[in-house]
């Protein structure tokens, strides 16, 4: 203490803003905080943008759901409706789809923040489901961010249960048939399904008390959890670092891209108002969810054409895929005197739990078949992993797949054809869908790997034709300079790993069919051009100059 | 040339491996080197940049002008408003909201890319866990659990694990009044006889009772039990059960099946609207085919063969209500459905027995 006061003189701010930052400081410590992150390095691209979107879209969702909270009313009670919407005037209805229909009408700009609400929240969800798409094609998912995209993973199946709780708010009549199939799926479920369905709407569909519910999980519940998983999210974030994509002068142990302070920060920051404005604009100008044209919810009416927010349309496909009998044969079957509606229960949870079991456990089966324990902090570019890449558009096709069979009927009318022919189609590629797009993405990606390492080897295509002496013509190829070659030679090209004995000498069953796998990955592969290969292709022509022959030799 | 690792499956076998090949490799060449744009060394474009960047923060001011300018305005209770009025001010507010927004954000980015620096930086990554840690945490933990002697013990710890798998159960149990008990509450609609007085079948939704002429062939009604409007508690859950689609066919398409004769009349068939796929209404009729479609998932039924799936996930036939006239010539269910209707449910097949014994 005393040390302190003699050998220099105690901080003195000169300015008001720095006494304030200083009195902060001299409390919670900012200083070490703004040492370790005021100049991090974020690596730039705009495939990182995704994430930021999510984020964003979320924060934009807590300030529009916080507005509509002060006015809408999650009670089933009866009312008649008595607001300025003419049509419904009168009209028996419960409070919550009255309380809705007062913010769409009677309270300013409260149709703007529902439509904003509801615009984000489909942006949300998607924002989340095409950032995991980049993480997974890029391979940003390997050690040490496995734990990372399991959280994303949660994220996205609890951005879908806070979509689907607020969906069904309004009680209008689209969200209570949504509700009303809910009801139906878990009915079916074995033993409990019936007490579930009874437990949830407090005795039989739709009760009284199911809004209620469903509005406490949407507004407390599930955001608490959102925000929780967002944080942890972020922390892994900090200690991985941001990945980077490959190029000269990026490895493993660096990471290179601009600080936070001041661009990053500002790029990112500014974002946040583009994606808000952008938000605004849609809700603006595009109507979303309609409420006071549906009318309140009545288990007798519904209209044709009907569908669930995006991202429940996949499991609402898988449920019109399946087919509840085969000729007189029925799906459902009762056994011992106890009902299992496979139709139902077969489509409601396979697709969706293989879809996210594979999710969930990618990056360990990767790093199983590899045998590979380091961390990564480069990026694959998608087709230097043609396997990942295919598996992934396998099952991202399956996905559309199902989420197409959601629109069955709509593609029916739009497009004139036969109902039961679309359904037909579906049907077929459900199953065949992912293998075509599995051998074709292999394909896609192996043929641009060949692609770059001709463009690596000969340089780029100029368009210029040259008539030689002998009268041949050929186009003259430009090399590249030395940083546009190392993007495309300098990537890790794995390769088959064989099954090795352990330590008693015998190949376990386990080994043998890693090594399947080994072998199915990276059977097929296309090595990454080497400086010696670079030499060979010039010593066989002129510096510069290739023939279109010799490129065409190089793919097979 | 060197083609040896042009995707043929058959390499030289060897393991890759991080290093290894190193020689053959490309060295990186580096972060390549700085480009500087055009504001940076011209210093009339950097002046037009902090212009430009101004006039987006100016954009933003008038978006903001705007939203207050169309919330306050526009009346939207004064006499003469409609939805055209509404219309108008959500687009106003969406407009302001996102010049407003936009302005920022396009300006904060613009000033970052055009004039902030933009110098590509290289930082070491460290380790995420250094040995030395590691081996202080083992450590750590070890007297920790040395202390507590929990190993020592195991009598502590049984006791310790057994009441704290135990303590939750509460948490669980007090869940136990979320609902009643199912019971057979699923078997039993509003179509059941009361007092001897079997029900009439009523138009949804102002629940005036149905004359048998009034229903001629070809035509189709959405039905409700008489007296569900003058419920007041429960309406809804009892419609969610009791709706009924009603149809006129040529009695000669019809083929009851035994047991069945009498469930119709003159040709007119009551079917249940609730789908035994997941419950939605079963409200498409297409009068030609006689076929009932569900608009959520399709399931097609055939009311020629008593409403047997003949498309779609449903798997069971819509339940049929047995129908009959009065003597005023009103349409009357003699019972309630035969089995429960709405989509499956474990407990479904024990209570179509018991409602049939």
């Amino acid at each position: 203490m005393s040390a302190a006061s003699t050998a220099e003189p105690a901080f003195v701010a000169k300015t008001k803003t720095g006494r304030v930052t200083d009195f902060v400081d001299q409390r919670v410590g900012g200083s070490g905080i703004l040492r370790e992150f005021g100049r991090k390095v974020f690596p730039d691209h705009w495939s990182f943008m995704f994430g930021e979107v999510a984020l964003y879209s979320f924060v934009i969702l807590l300030l529009s759901g916080t507005f509509l909270t002060f006015f809408f009313d999650p009670s089933m009670a009866e009312t008649h409706y008595d607001g300025s919407y003419v049509p419904l005037k009168g009209v028996e209805m419960s409070v919550a789809y009255s309380s809705s229909l007062d913010i769409s009408f009677d309270i300013r700009g409260g149709l703007f923040m529902r439509q904003v609400h509801h615009w984000a929240a489909l942006l949300f969800v998607a924002s989340i489901a095409v950032h995991m798409l980049r993480v997974f094609f890029t391979g940003a998912f390997r050690k040490p961010r496995e734990m990372n995209w399991v959280v994303g993973g949660v994220l996205l199946i609890l951005a879908m249960a806070a979509g689907f709780t607020g969906y069904s708010l309004p009680d209008d009549l689209l969200s209570g048939n949504g509700l009303r199939i809910i009801d139906g799926v878990i009915k079916s479920i074995p033993v409990i399904g019936t007490y579930i369905s009874f437990f949830l709407f407090g005795g039989e569909f739709p009760g009284t008390a199911v809004i209620g519910r469903l509005y406490m999980l949407h507004i407390l519940l599930v955001p608490a959890l959102i925000l929780l998983m967002i944080v942890l999210h972020l922390f892994m974030v900090v200690v991985h670092k941001h990945t980077q994509y490959p190029g000269p002068g990026r490895n493993d142990n660096n990471v290179v891209g601009y600080p936070l302070g001041p661009v990053y920060a500002a790029k990112a920051g500014g974002f946040f108002f583009i994606v808000f404005g952008v938000l605004a604009l849609m809700a603006g100008f595009f109507t979303i969810n309609p409420i006071w044209n549906y009318g309140p919810y009545d288990p007798s009416p519904v209209s044709a054409g009907t569908q669930p927010d995006w991202y429940i349309g996949f499991v609402d496909g898988a449920l019109r895929l399946m087919p509840g009998t085969f000729g007189d044969w029925q799906v459902e079957q009762t056994w011992l005197g106890f009902v299992f509606s496979f139709n139902v229960l077969l489509p409601a949870l396979v697709p969706a739990g293989i879809l996210f079991t594979v999710m969930f456990m990618y990056p360990w089966i990767e790093r199983w078949v590899t045998k590979d324990d380091r961390e990564h902090h480069v990026l694959d570019r998608p087709r230097n992993a043609p396997t990942r890449t295919a598996i992934g558009m396998a099952g991202f096709v399956w996905y559309c797949v199902m989420w197409a069979a959601a629109g069955s009927d709509l593609i029916a009318t739009h497009f004139s054809v036969s109902l039961n022919d679309v359904t037909y189609w579906l049907r077929a590629l459900f199953f065949i869908g992912p293998i075509i797009a599995f051998i074709v993405t292999k394909r896609v990606a192996l043929a641009l790997q060949r692609k770059d390492r001709e463009i690596a080897l000969h340089g780029r295509e100029t368009g210029r034709i040259v008539r030689l002496p002998h009268g041949e013509f050929i186009e003259v190829h430009a090399p590249l300079d030395e940083y546009k070659r190392y993007k495309l030679v300098g990537f890790e090209s794995p390769q088959v790993l064989p099954a090795v004995p352990n330590e008693h000498g015998v190949v376990t069953r386990k080994e043998k069919r890693r090594a399947f796998l080994s072998k199915w990955f990276f059977e097929d592969r296309v090595a990454p051009a080497t400086p010696a290969e670079l030499e060979a292709a010039h010593g066989h022509g002129h510096e510069a100059v290739e023939a279109p022959e010799a490129a065409k030799s190089l793919s097979h | 040339m060197g083609n040896h690792s042009d995707g043929s499956p058959s390499h030289s076998g060897t393991v890759a491996r991080a290093g290894q090949n190193e020689v053959e490799k490309f060295q990186d060449p580096g972060i390549p080197p700085h480009r500087l744009r055009l504001a940076d060394t011209d210093p009339k474009a950097a002046k037009r940049a902090e212009r430009q960047v101004a006039l987006l923060f100016g954009i933003s001011v008038v978006g903001t002008l705007i939203f207050l300018v169309a919330y306050f305005a526009i009346d939207l209770g004064a006499e003469d408003s409609s939805i055209g009025t509404i219309r108008l001010q959500n687009m106003l507010l969406g407009l302001g909201t996102a010049f407003a927004m936009l302005g920022i954000g396009t300006g904060i980015v613009h000033w970052a890319k055009a004039l902030m620096p933009d110098h590509e930086v290289s930082e070491e990554r460290h380790a995420i866990r250094y040995e030395e840690d590691r081996q202080a945490a083992v450590r750590i933990v070890d007297d920790i659990v040395e202390e507590t002697g929990i190993k020592r013990r195991p009598l502590i710890r049984n006791t310790l694990l057994g009441a704290v798998a135990l303590a939750p159960l509460p948490a669980v149990a007090i869940f136990g009044d979320l609902g009643p008990r199912p019971d057979n509450k699923l078997a039993h609609t509003l179509w059941a006889p009361q007092e001897g007085k079997l029900k009439r079948l009523a138009r949804d939704p102002d629940g005036t009772p149905i004359k048998a002429s009034d229903v001629t062939i070809g035509s189709a009604f959405h039905v409700i039990p008489e007296g569900l409007n003058d419920l007041h508690e429960g309406k809804l859950n009892e419609k969610a059960k009791a709706v009924v689609l009603l149809m006129r066919l040529d009695p000669a398409s019809l083929n009851p099946s035994e047991g069945r004769e009498d469930w119709g009349y003159n040709g007119i068939v009551a079917y249940s609207k609730i789908c035994t796929h997941v419950g939605c209404p079963v409200a498409l009729y297409e009068q030609q085919t006689h076929h009932l479609l569900c608009p959520c998932h399709q399931s097609t039924f055939d009311l020629t063969q008593e409403c047997k799936v003949i498309f779609g996930p449903a798997s069971r036939p819509l339940p049929q209500l047995p129908i009959a006239v009065d003597d005023e010539g009103y349409l009357v269910a003699t019972s309630d459905f035969k089995e429960p209707v709405g989509p499956s449910y474990w407990e479904r097949d024990m209570h179509e027995r018991s409602v049939n014994s």
